[in-house]
């Protein structure tokens, strides 16, 4: 039996266009960025305090950086709360509405309450970052997204002094997120960060990737990114934030202490035990790559954790 | 008749190998989403589970062959067993050649320190001797009895095999202990051949007392029958 060509030549080309107008987007980004240190172009800059012409050595021996396609970081993602396969996000996130949403902001800050999505996320000016997201899987993406810098939405709240760290809660839905149906995690997956990396300037609420609204199973409508920290720790579809004066419990944390700590910094030091995190592979890439200490964004953060034992740390 | 369907099974268990290569060349050519966003991740999940699913299919053989009394069977276990040696190679060169890109010393490395990829290689060590020796003349040279006892291996490959995955599973442990069940029950079986008595659904039902052979004569007797019928 003949079985008709599938057609997907044609959907590359759609593809491609696409592309062409986000990688157009993503030099302007990426330029901007890289001027002010905080894009990725900026991150591999050495200690040999060379001036922003010169390539760091780390980058020489790296291969460039390229930004993965629409299509690979949407259909290869870890979101448990809807199945543990990469590609069951994709597959089974249709039946999920990210609108309308409210977050509820508790704990130690002078304006606590239940925000709307659009009131969240209105006050602030949307930008465009773009990151290396580096999973504990020892598998890593590009990714072009576009939010709010959570530093700047935690101001508006007017943390107490006493508001050490902050922790964030997913949706629990389990009517419309199958994967929560079965004890795989303790569900809702809670995480947190320190109040010092929550304020730091990479650390992003996101609202979008490739100037779209965030798919479902990229975490919609908004979630948390920390590029220097492993994938895990960027918690999704987020419907709680929380000052807190102690360092909260995190879903992973309690699923396997000795595998995946509150710190959670990509370190190709310090291995898990399931895998080395001394190299990765690029999503697209069918060489491995090293892997950065920080994932290349020490320059940034590292001063946060100086005097710090990274390897008790992890 | 099973005779004569023999080289449609082997076309058959070949038929998971073909689809993969066809996907590879996509991935290079003209379809780069054929085996998902990371098809080196993919080919390997997929050869894994594919020597685990043929050892299991190897393992079944002596069980349905005795339970359902078809005899001819036996002559299929070889080929089933050789096939799960097959996909074990092409599982352990995607590791070795694509994963790692013969990077001896980290690979030196990764088996030293994570204990899922050493159980995984010592499986593969293990299944060698069974596929050097799978040939008639190997059964001559050893002996039936010291061939059926070297064959064994095989159930301490399920178990290794089957924690290998388990071990390289995240979290979600499902899966392989759907895989770990399945196994339980093919060696159950022989314990409870062994310890108890024979399970026949139906075809020959000897005699309680005759019947009742230790795990290494039935094993022996069936390859001696299995030669037998080959012949």
């Amino acid at each position: 039996m003949w079985i008709r060509r599938p057609d997907d030549i044609k959907s590359s080309e759609i593809t491609d266009e696409q592309l062409y107008v986000d990688r157009r987007r993503f030099l302007v980004a990426a330029g901007i960025l890289g001027a002010s240190g905080v894009g990725l172009l900026a991150c591999n800059s050495d200690a040999h305090g060379s001036s922003d012409g010169d390539v760091a050595t780390d980058a020489a021996q790296q291969p460039e950086d390229k930004l993965n396609t629409y299509e690979q970081i949407t259909s290869y993602n870890n979101f448990y709360e809807f199945g543990t396969d990469k590609e069951d996000p994709k597959d089974n996130s249709a039946g999920f509405h990210p609108m309308p949403w409210t977050v509820r902001v508790e704990g130690l800050c002078k304006k606590p309450g239940d925000y709307h999505f659009d009131d969240l996320i209105k006050p602030h000016k949307i930008v465009d970052r773009t990151y290396r997201l580096r999973c504990v899987e020892a598998w890593s993406l590009v990714i072009p997204w576009q939010g709010i810098p959570l530093g700047e939405m935690i101001r508006r709240f007017e943390p107490e002094p006493s508001a050490k760290y902050v922790a964030f809660t997913t949706v629990f839905r389990p009517n419309e997120m199958p994967g929560q149906r079965r004890p795989v995690l303790q569900w809702p997956y809670i995480e947190g960060l320190r109040m010092d990396e929550a304020m730091n300037d990479l650390t992003l609420m996101a609202t979008g990737l490739y100037g779209k609204p965030l798919p479902n199973q990229d975490g919609a409508p908004i979630r948390l990114i920390v590029p220097w920290k492993y994938g895990f720790k960027g918690i999704k579809s987020i419907v709680k934030i929380a000052f807190v004066d102690k360092q909260p419990e995190t879903t992973w944390n309690i699923a396997a202490p000795g595998e995946y700590g509150f710190y959670a910094n990509v370190n190709p030091e310090v291995d898990h035990p399931r895998w080395s995190q001394a190299t990765e592979r690029r999503i697209g890439e069918f060489r491995r790559r090293r892997t950065l200490m920080f994932n290349g964004y020490g320059e940034q953060v590292a001063s946060m954790y100086s005097g710090m034992d990274l390897r008790k740390n992890y | 008749m099973l005779t004569r369907l023999k080289p449609v099974a082997f076309t058959l268990c070949l038929a998971p190998a073909l689809l993969l290569a066809w996907n590879f060349w996509g991935v290079t050519h003209n379809r780069p989403e054929a085996l998902g966003a990371e098809p080196v991740r993919e080919a390997e999940v997929f050869t894994g589970l594919w020597t685990l699913r043929f050892l299991a299919i190897t393992l079944a053989v002596t069980p349905v062959r005795e339970l359902l009394g078809i005899g001819a069977l036996a002559r299929y276990r070889r080929m089933f067993g050789l096939f799960t040696f097959f996909y074990a190679c092409i599982h352990l060169s995607m590791w070795v050649g694509v994963d790692w890109f013969f990077d001896w010393r980290a690979m030196g490395g990764e088996i030293a320190k994570h204990k899922y990829i050493l159980i995984g290689m010592t499986t593969f060590v293990l299944l060698t001797p069974l596929a050097l020796t799978s040939t008639k003349g190997s059964v001559r040279r050893l002996g039936g009895a010291r061939w059926a006892r070297l064959h064994r291996l095989i159930y301490v490959c399920a178990i290794t095999g089957t924690v290998h995955y388990l071990w390289a599973v995240k979290k979600d442990t499902l899966f392989p202990l759907v895989y770990l069940f399945v196994f339980v029950v093919l060696l159950g079986f022989r314990l409870w051949e062994r310890y108890v008595g024979p399970l026949r659904l139906r075809g020959r039902r000897a005699s309680r007392a005759a019947d009742r052979p230790s795990v290494l004569t039935d094993v022996a007797t069936a390859k001696t029958r299995a030669i037998g019928d080959a012949k």
